[in-house]
Order: C-alpha cells, then sequence, then structure tokens
C-alpha cells in the first residue's frame, strides 16, 4: 500500500476553485505494489511513467508519494 | 425526424431556458409539429442545478414550449447526458410506449468563473478519489493522453493535428462558438492547461441547446419526405473513476456501444462514411477514431495527422468542427451531435457539405468514459 510505480501522470496548471493556490501540482495514477491503482499527488520531485514512488504522508484525504 | 440548434458561444445575456425553447421551438418547426401532438419530453442537462441554481428542469422548459401534462424527466450522465436522453426517448418509441417524442439538450456554463465551471465539471467524475487529489476534467485526460503516448508513440503533433481539423471545419458552420482557423504552431504553442494538454487541447465552454423530434418510421411521411433513419443505437456504462480501469488508452464503453449499435444497424465499421465523436479533448478524438473501429489500436495519432479525417478524407470526423470548434454546452452535446449527423443526411450542412453523406454516427461520451451512447443514422 505504500510503494507503487507510476502509471501515468499530469501537471495541473488551471485547478479547480478549490485547489488553485495549490498550482501547478503533478497528479498521478499510482499502481500500487499490494495491488490496485490510486489517484494521488506527487510531493517534491517531478515523476514519469514508470519511476518507483513512495507514500510519504496523508493529508486532507489525500496520499502524496516521492520519487524513490 | 425534425432537428433544431441554437448557435453555441457565451451569450450572457441568456437564459437556459430561453436557449432551450429556442432549440424546440426550432426542431417542432422543422418537423411540422405542434406542442400538442409531444407525447413525451426528454432533456439532457448535466448541471443547471450548479451552473444557475434550477432544478426541476424538464417541465421548467416544457412548459415554456407549451408542453404540458406530458411525462417530462431530466437526464444526467455527465457530457453523455444528452446522447442519454436521446437513447431513450428512442427507446419508448421503439418499444411502442410514444409515437412522437421531443428530445432537447441544454447548458448554460458561462455565468460562472472558470474555476468553478472547472469544479462543477470536475464533479463527473469520482470525487471522493480523484476529485479530492485535486484532478479537473483535463487532468484526467491529460492522464490518458500521457499513457497513449506511453503506450504507442502517440506525439504532441499528433494530438494538435485534430485541433488544427476541427477548427478549420468550426470556421465553416456558422453556429459554431470559434470560427477561428489555427495553425499546428498556434496549437502547439497554447496556454498549457494540464500537461501535455494546452487550451487548443481542449473543448469550449460554451452555452447552448438542441433539440430532435423522434417519431415511428411509419409514421415519418407524416412530417417530412426526407427522413433520417436511426438504424442502431446503444448506450454502455463502465467505472467513473479513471483508476479503476484496467486500461485508460480505451473507452470500453465505447467500444461496446459501437460494437451493439453496428449489430442493430447490420452495418460495420468499415461502411460508417462520417462520424460526429466526443472530442471533449483531442486526445478523446484519437482515441474515438480506435474504439469505433475506424483505425487499429493505437494508430489514432498518425490518422489524425497524416489527414485521413479531415474534410474531403475517405472519413471525415467531427466535419461540423466538433466540439473544440463548435462548442460543448455539456447537456446539448449530444443531442447536437444528432442534428449535425441528421443535417449531413439530409445534405444541407452548406459550405460543411460531405461527398459521402448516407451512412453517419454519432459518439456522446460521458466523463472519462462512465457512460457512452454511439447512434448509427442513415437516409431511407
Amino acid at each position: 500500500m505504500n510503494t507503487g510505480v507510476i502509471y501515468t501522470e499530469t501537471v495541473v496548471h488551471a485547478a479547480p476553485a478549490e485547489f488553485v493556490a495549490d498550482a501547478p501540482y503533478q497528479l498521478a495514477i499510482v499502481s500500487l505494489d499490494s495491488g490496485g491503482r490510486l489517484t494521488a499527488r506527487i510531493a517534491g520531485e517531478r515523476v514519469k511513467i514508470g519511476d518507483k514512488v513512495a507514500l510519504v504522508e496523508t493529508r486532507d484525504g489525500v496520499e502524496y508519494f516521492r520519487k524513490q | 425526424m425534425g432537428i433544431g440548434k441554437t448557435a453555441f458561444g457565451a451569450f450572457p445575456d441568456r437564459t437556459l431556458r430561453s436557449l432551450a425553447v429556442e432549440a424546440g421551438e426550432k426542431c417542432m418547426q422543422d418537423a411540422g409539429v405542434s406542442p400538442s401532438q409531444i407525447e413525451a419530453f426528454y432533456l439532457g442537462n448535466f448541471a443547471g442545478p450548479a451552473f444557475v441554481g434550477q432544478n426541476h428542469l424538464a417541465p421548467y422548459i416544457a412548459g415554456s414550449l407549451g408542453l404540458t401534462g406530458v411525462p417530462c424527466t431530466r437526464f444526467e450522465a455527465a457530457c453523455a447526458s444528452g446522447g442519454s436522453a436521446f437513447f431513450h426517448a428512442v427507446s419508448s418509441v421503439a418499444a411502442g410506449l410514444n409515437d412522437i417524442v421531443l428530445v432537447a439538450g441544454v447548458e448554460k456554463m458561462t455565468s460562472q468563473a472558470t474555476p468553478k465551471v472547472t469544479e462543477i465539471l470536475a464533479g463527473a467524475g469520482d470525487m471522493a478519489g480523484e476529485g479530492r487529489a485535486g484532478a479537473t476534467f483535463p487532468a484526467l485526460f491529460a492522464m490518458i493522453a500521457r499513457r497513449h503516448m506511453h503506450q504507442y508513440g502517440t506525439t504532441r503533433e499528433q494530438l494538435a493535428a485534430v485541433a488544427v481539423k476541427n477548427h478549420s471545419n468550426g470556421a465553416k458552420n456558422p453556429l459554431a462558438h470559434m470560427r477561428k482557423v489555427i495553425t499546428m504552431e498556434q496549437a502547439l504553442a497554447g496556454k498549457m492547461i494540464s500537461e501535455p494538454l494546452t487550451v487548443f487541447d481542449c473543448s469550449l465552454i460554451s452555452d447552448g441547446a438542441a433539440a430532435v423530434v423522434i417519431v415511428p418510421l411509419e409514421r415519418a411521411s407524416e412530417f417530412t419526405d426526407q427522413p433520417v433513419r436511426i438504424l442502431g443505437i446503444a448506450q454502455t456504462s463502465d467505472y467513473v473513476a479513471l483508476d479503476a480501469k484496467a486500461d485508460i488508452t480505451t473507452f470500453w464503453a465505447v467500444h461496446e456501444a459501437a460494437e451493439k449499435a453496428y449489430k442493430m444497424a447490420h452495418v460495420s465499421a468499415r461502411d460508417i462514411e462520417f462520424a460526429e465523436v466526443h472530442d471533449c479533448f483531442t486526445i478523446a478524438e484519437i482515441i474515438a477514431t480506435e474504439d469505433l473501429g475506424f483505425i487499429k489500436k493505437g494508430e489514432g495519432g498518425w490518422y489524425a495527422l497524416e489527414g485521413r479525417t479531415c474534410l474531403r478524407a475517405e472519413r471525415p470526423i467531427n466535419a461540423s468542427g466538433g466540439l473544440k470548434a463548435k462548442g460543448h454546452p455539456v447537456g446539448a452535446t449530444g443531442v447536437g451531435q444528432i442534428c449535425d449527423v441528421a443535417l449531413q443526411i439530409r445534405g444541407e450542412a452548406g459550405e460543411l457539405q460531405l461527398d459521402r453523406h448516407s451512412l453517419g454516427l454519432a459518439q456522446n461520451l460521458g466523463g472519462s468514459g462512465a457512460t457512452a451512447v454511439v447512434t448509427v443514422l442513415g437516409g431511407i
């Protein structure tokens, strides 16, 4: 559940009203090593498809992953 | 069958109701039917309550069209709301429940600022999952585009080719929101919305309405000597959340709906002469051409870049300008596509009239693929 591989990603520039202050931010779908996929935010360095990532924190119900 | 459309665009002085009424009246006039003959009203609308604060929209609009007493129902299926209303209207006529029905689709989006519109549109996705993480609709399709590029080598130029072609067509459509030709350089240099999609990869935030009248084939001659025949239709569904799908480079629901609609119409993909597809984003048109069976999986990008979907090509895609140039008033789009295909079949598409126009297809997509409606239309 805590580690996975980037299945796809994007950097959001035009954010919805609630997240305007966060933009630009990177969003990704992570293929979890434990199975299944999760839509999460990326913390720190930008990632690309195939990169290995690990969960760093869960804030306001959103998982943040970082490149390993 | 009658058709009616308003122009699509940003109309600060127009209300949602006035747009729907204009399309409905044009349509009934085109069909030569009076409001008293309409037996049921089907309305496609995605987010009227959020955009303009009005609920109970179907009887609200029907009352202004002079239709009272008949069943009036609103259908919501995100960007496929119009297509879904049309599918259910066709079902009721095919079942013999009704003879003469009116279907309309409408959306009034420009009264809200863009971040608010973005937030309302995000509600067509999984708000508890991808929405909470900050996914917008462009972001979902950007992630689809990234994966398609990764798996099949699709390029930015191939995406841009869709935008350039649709703007070129839309410039000739008198009802289009953006009647402006763009170059490949402009498309590639557009303002970034969600990487790799620029503003030129995204459809427009528009106001507009469209309507059609449907009657059983055996009664069509009472209304017109040039009926457009619904040969096949299907609505299908899939998971709402993108991360729940096994492969996001294909819209499984579209593939299934196409197979069902082709079977009902006794045709195959190669028989389809032209199509109006759901290009909410350029990548969506590329995937649509693959899912509908016009080209092999993964080759949709090349298909677009080589010009094989242009106005004078073997199978023109989005001769109307598509959602990209024509505009995308969400709830109106699916019904508008039926109008555009019908216009071609009748031979009334003016400058955009295609050479081969006897068998056309409309494909309407809801959300990131959770609803799909595919309709095959032909002449008599």
